[in-house]
């Protein structure tokens, strides 16, 4: 079984099938960053939708001892939760904004994120410039095209571009801007150097 | 069972939406992707839908959404979905469109696809 790109049951039960009516193609894009860096504030900048929050249920075996003093197999559960927005290019054209889970220790989710995503955006507070180590790494070791914005919180720049280039060791060819995760515009500037950086690698 | 439906919503949260798939994780062996889009497929809702495969079909009775926008407005965690709207697709309930970029094969359609996301950003 699978699931193609075009229609997997185009035969309908009765009447006019509803999936005659054309689908939208939906792409994605992923926002990535220490926690609380602004992901979801610039996801909800642009998005059509408020932000949603989509939660996958890791479960995971621990042996402990239970109140009886007896050896009990527990199974712990941690939820992680991922916030995501929706932007309508035209009818035919969805764009999903995915948030990474903020914790690193979630890392291991993300191929499942980011498997199919034009590329991402690593959100950097250049306070916290550590934070963000772990997603740059992730997109230059599994190849995605990934736009560097730092976010300045008070609308002040802290640190040149330059200098942010150096200290999180990113390729020249990476582009890196200034972001107010706040603004619409300045969103919708990452995002368009996203896509650009993207052409540019697809064109090869 | 009286008390179901009252439980619905606490037991929803973690273990037990892996009963509502049979214990299954994954749709026999693939993975949704969550921005896929799902469709009903007819203009009927089919009879003895089991409640949480009925709440997927009324979700989306007026429009499409993605995976995750199903598990978001149902509070279902992601994998739940996914199994659930596998099922249903396969049943011929739904249709699933999945998005046709894929970054690890470069084509004419990915740049032609980028063109278009591009375009359309830049009109925001």
């Amino acid at each position: 079984m699978a699931f193609p790109s075009s229609d997997v049951a185009a035969r309908s039960h009765s009447g006019i099938a509803r999936a005659s009516t054309k689908a939208p193609t939906s792409v994605k894009i992923v926002v990535a960053g220490g926690f609380a860096v602004g992901k979801t504030t610039f996801i909800g900048s642009i998005s059509d939708i408020e932000p949603l929050r989509t939660e996958a249920a890791m479960t995971s075996h621990s042996v402990g001892i239970d109140d009886a003093g007896s050896v009990a197999d527990r199974k712990d559960t941690t939820t992680v939760a991922m916030d995501f927005g929706r932007i309508a290019l035209s009818d035919q054209l969805w764009l999903y904004l995915f948030g990474t889970p903020g914790q690193d220790r979630f890392t291991f989710m993300w191929d499942d994120l980011c498997k199919g995503a034009i590329g991402a955006v690593v959100l950097v507070d250049t306070s916290r410039l550590a934070d963000c180590f772990n997603a740059v790494d992730y997109f230059e070791t599994h190849g995605y095209p990934f736009v560097v914005a730092v976010n300045c919180f008070d609308g002040v720049a802290h640190h040149t571009l330059d200098q942010v280039r150096e200290a999180l060791a990113v390729p020249a060819d990476v582009p890196m801007v200034y972001t107010d995760a706040r603004q619409k515009d300045a969103t919708k500037q990452v995002l368009i150097s996203l896509v650009k950086h993207a052409m540019t690698r697809a064109q090869g | 069972m009286s008390d179901h439906a009252e439980d619905y919503a606490d037991s929803m949260r973690v273990v037990r939406p892996y009963t509502v798939t049979g214990g299954r994780t994954r749709p026999s062996g693939i993975q949704l992707p969550m921005e896929a889009l799902v469709q009903l497929a007819g203009d009927t809702v089919p009879d003895g839908l089991q409640l949480e495969r009925r709440a997927i079909v009324q979700l989306c009775q007026d429009r499409v959404l993605s995976v995750a926008e199903i598990a978001a407005h149902l509070s279902l965690p992601l994998g739940v979905v996914r199994v659930l709207v596998a099922d249903l697709a396969q049943d011929d309930v739904v249709v699933v469109h999945t998005g046709s970029y894929n970054a690890a094969t470069p084509s004419a359609g990915n740049l032609d696809l980028l063109a278009s996301v591009l375009d359309g950003i830049s009109k925001l």
